[in-house]
């Protein structure tokens, strides 16, 4: 008997309007999890490969997991996927909010998407019933903060939850994100784009079902003492300051990205620090469903701020490094506006960031003229670095396609830099086309490895590299002991991809002091499903290196060495840092690539970074064999 | 955690301990500490029916976007709404606990009660289809409110009431409120 999943796939051909359900049986269950490892096996089942992804027959794929609507944790999240228009790669992007629970209630596990509505629409799971609802001239144009807002008046139920996009996302902008419960974003690889391409506007959630989990007196002693363990001092970072202690934290080590990522100090991060938000900015620090942390920190400006007053968004140091160092900008009430409009028109606060450092610096050195700016008044000194009033104009432009420049940068910078021709593509700091988190590469050896073998792009978040050169487990300059690094991080890639199938929140990763394990004995709880801790691994493992052979065959069709992709941007070899405690630093090229090299061993791939037959074997990918 | 703040504070400190006032119980949330999480609600229904469903919690997480945050559950009014809205007088006010009452073999379901409470403290029980309203988990195996105890912020707590003043409950709350709520620990940062 399964408990928890509902077992229940809900597939729509948009172009046709058809809805169908299907049942997910329990070893599909149990060897994906839910979460990214569904999206992972529905793109590699569907997504026809080289597929361009605004075509209707890329598939869009929304799936939960075992743990939604349970008091688990930070369990109310949801994963989207698609093939990435940012990175024509494997896409996915994962959000919190009540999306998850919602969606859980109403009874469903995942949906795919497919074809094209021949008009706007959003599409609204009440229960069991799926309405497709015209939207054309009701939602579509506006931003999102309204939509959720419209779509739970339409039916005059708050507790209705909209994921959707904003402007940004109709407009096919490849930095577009989704947006959910205001302040929460699926935002990375563009698949907000995705479905601007299929004409949906919001997908809403409404569920009455009750979830029934397998032991459940067990169970709610075991969650008691996560709950308890959430509030305690593995988290307390995230409840107190919030991510963006980082801010200084970095600086001083040299690693916070500055200048469009040409260097890793700042002598005005002050200015957007962590101790400086928390005293001047925060409000309120709210919680996703289900979350015992609240790490949501909102952030308000004064009522008399002379040119945004009473903005309210949340802001995390993700938004600060990006929108803030990395275009030395140093005004926190334009912050607060940047992040709400990438929030409400729906672009992705990282990419977006990242983004317009890049133009600032092609304006610079003059690939980006003023005409292209447009006639705005707030453009008459062009755009400057930490030109405050014109960031946020610009922001707007890249949302709204406004102007040329604008519609230049909405598609990131990868794709600006090949317009603008050349040597632009040389300071466009990405790797497969996403924009880099925040963490200076240059100063940091194992995360410019994990960082560059990430799947989706430039990705902090799937193998917790940085973590070995924050604690010092490895030396951050220099590129030795790389059999080590390489091992831990092939390890750190199963576990992160359990994290994000079950799905759960990466914040709360440190309360299961026994590992995976433990969480597989969660699980067991959950869903009646037997799981160990070796099993749960083995599927972290396995959905990881399918997910991998996804990013191979998209690249054996362009005809591209997949382990070309896993570099850095030419900066980082090139130009070393020229401020702050890592001053000269850069990534030594050799180095890096032997490290490439070493992890891909360790992952028991071949030195070209292609999964063995033997690997896929022992991983259950049988069915891979032969097609890559 | 909740367990270690929510001793609610005494109106009356010098209350004589032998004379065996009956006083009320209600749950107040403090909307400082609330982030809005629903596991109290999630809890709720658990503890009530085995299984999670926010529909068919007794406390109701309240969010008005962007900032405020908190929950709220029956208050105990002093002349209930809700029994006198009641068309087959299925809801009466035990003078003891305080606690509302409702007679499952009398109540349908009709709703009356739901449209009458002025705090939307009262829901029809999605799947039996009776009206349910706060009991302090009086009806579980807990016997005590379990939402304070999983509270992750320990934004929950527990206050006594006089049951014979005579005031309007939003009155009551405001003065709750108003008051304020004990501090957590020193060193103990819940948000």
């Amino acid at each position: 008997m399964v408990e928890a999943y509902t077992q229940t796939c809900v597939r729509i051909n948009l172009t046709t309007g058809e809805t169908k359900k299907e049942t997910l049986d329990k070893e599909f269950c149990k060897n994906y999890i839910g979460g990214y490892g569904f999206v992972t096996k529905i793109l590699w089942d569907e997504c026809p490969k080289g597929v361009n992804p605004f075509d209707p027959r890329n598939p869009f794929v929304m799936a939960i997991g075992p743990f939604p609507g349970t008091i688990v944790p930070t369990s109310s999240k949801y994963c989207v996927g698609a093939k990435s228009p940012l990175t024509n790669r494997i896409g996915f992007a994962i959000s919190s909010g009540s999306c998850g629970a919602q969606m859980r209630r109403a009874g469903i596990d995942m949906i795919i998407l497919t074809g094209k509505a021949p008009e706007p629409v959003f599409i609204f799971f009440d229960d069991d019933a799926i309405n497709i609802i015209p939207c054309k001239d009701t939602l579509w144009g506006r931003d999102i903060w309204t939509v959720e807002e419209e779509i739970r008046n339409m039916f005059g139920d708050h507790r209705i939850s909209v994921m959707g996009i904003g402007q940004a996302g109709e407009k096919l902008a490849k930095l577009a994100c989704i947006t959910n419960d205001r302040a929460r974003q699926a935002g990375r690889t563009g698949l907000g784009a995705v479905m601007g391409s299929k004409n949906v506007k919001a997908m809403a959630f409404r569920g009455t079902k009750p979830i029934k989990i397998a032991k459940p007196d067990e169970f709610m002693v075991k969650a008691k003492e996560l709950i308890q363990l959430s509030n305690g001092k593995d988290t307390l970072k995230y409840r107190d300051l919030g991510t963006p202690i980082n801010v200084m934290k970095f600086n001083d080590l040299g690693v916070l990205p500055v200048k469009n990522f040409q260097t890793g100090y700042w002598d005005k991060a002050d200015a957007i620090s962590g101790e400086t938000m928390d005293e001047k900015w925060v409000v309120k620090k709210t919680g996703c469903s289900q979350c015992p942390i609240a790490c949501d920190h909102l952030c308000a400006t004064k009522p008399d701020d002379p040119d945004y007053p009473n903005i309210v968004s949340s802001v995390d140091y993700e938004s600060i490094y990006a929108l803030g160092s990395v275009c030395l900008i140093d005004h926190f009430p334009a912050l607060i506006k940047m992040v709400e409009i990438c929030d409400r028109m729906g672009i992705d606060t990282m990419s977006g960031g990242t983004t317009l450092g890049f133009a600032m610096e092609a304006y610079e050195k003059g690939y980006i003229t003023k005409e292209m700016l447009g006639n705005n008044s707030v453009y008459k000194n062009g755009l400057q670095w930490g030109d405050y009033k014109a960031a946020v104009q610009m922001i707007e432009d890249m949302c709204l396609r406004a102007t040329p420049a604008g519609d230049l940068l909405a598609d990131g910078s990868r794709d600006a830099a090949k317009k603008l021709g050349g040597d632009a593509w040389k300071f466009s700091c990405e790797i497969k086309g996403l924009g880099i988190p925040g963490y200076e590469l240059k100063g940091l050896s194992t995360a410019s490895i994990g960082f560059a073998v990430s799947l989706r792009g430039a990705c902090h978040l799937r193998n917790g590299s940085y973590g070995y050169d924050m604690k010092k487990k490895f030396d951050r300059k220099k590129y030795d002991e790389l059999d080590k690094r390489g091992i831990a991080l092939a390890g750190q890639d199963a576990f992160m991809a359990v994290i994000d199938s079950l799905v759960v929140c990466k914040f709360t990763r440190g309360i299961y002091h026994r590992g995976l394990p433990e969480i597989a004995e969660v699980y067991e709880m959950v869903t009646g499903i037997p799981m160990t801790g070796d099993e749960i691994e083995m599927a972290g493992h396995r959905i990881h290196d399918l997910a991998k052979c996804f990013n191979i065959r998209e690249c054996q069709f362009e005809g591209i060495e997949p382990a070309s992709e896993d570099t850095l941007p030419w900066r980082n070899f090139h130009e070393p840092n020229f401020d702050g405690p890592t001053k000269g630093w850069y990534n030594d090229e050799a180095g890096f690539r032997e490290g490439i090299r070493q992890y891909y061993l360790a992952r028991g791939w071949d030195e070209k970074g292609i999964p063995t037959p033997e690997t896929l074997k022992a991983r259950g990918l049988n069915f891979v064999i032969g097609k890559i | 955690m909740a367990t270690k703040v929510n001793k609610s504070v005494k109106n009356n400190e010098s209350a004589k301990p032998d004379t065996a006032a009956i006083v009320h119980k209600i749950l107040v949330v403090d909307p400082v500490r609330c982030t809005g999480c629903e596991i109290c609600e999630s809890v709720c229904g658990m503890v009530h029916d085995g299984v999670f469903n926010p529909m068919n919690s007794r406390i109701h997480r309240v969010r008005i976007e962007p900032v405020i945050n908190s929950s709220i559950s029956c208050v105990s009014c002093y002349d209930p709404e809700c029994v006198k809205a009641c068309p087959l007088s299925a809801i009466t006010k035990n003078l003891e606990t305080g606690i509302l009452e409702v007679d499952q073999s009398k109540c349908d379901g009709c709703g009356a009660c739901v449209r009458s409470c002025p705090f939307g403290a009262i829901t029809v029980h999605t799947k039996n289809k009776k009206a349910i309203m706060c009991d302090m988990c009086t009806s579980t195996s807990y016997g005590e409110p379990q939402c304070v105890e999983y509270c992750p912020k320990g934004a929950i707590f527990i206050e006594e009431i006089d049951p014979n003043v005579n005031e309007d409950r939003l009155e009551t709350l405001r003065k709750i409120l108003h008051r304020g709520f004990p501090q957590p620990p020193e060193g103990e940062i819940l948000n």
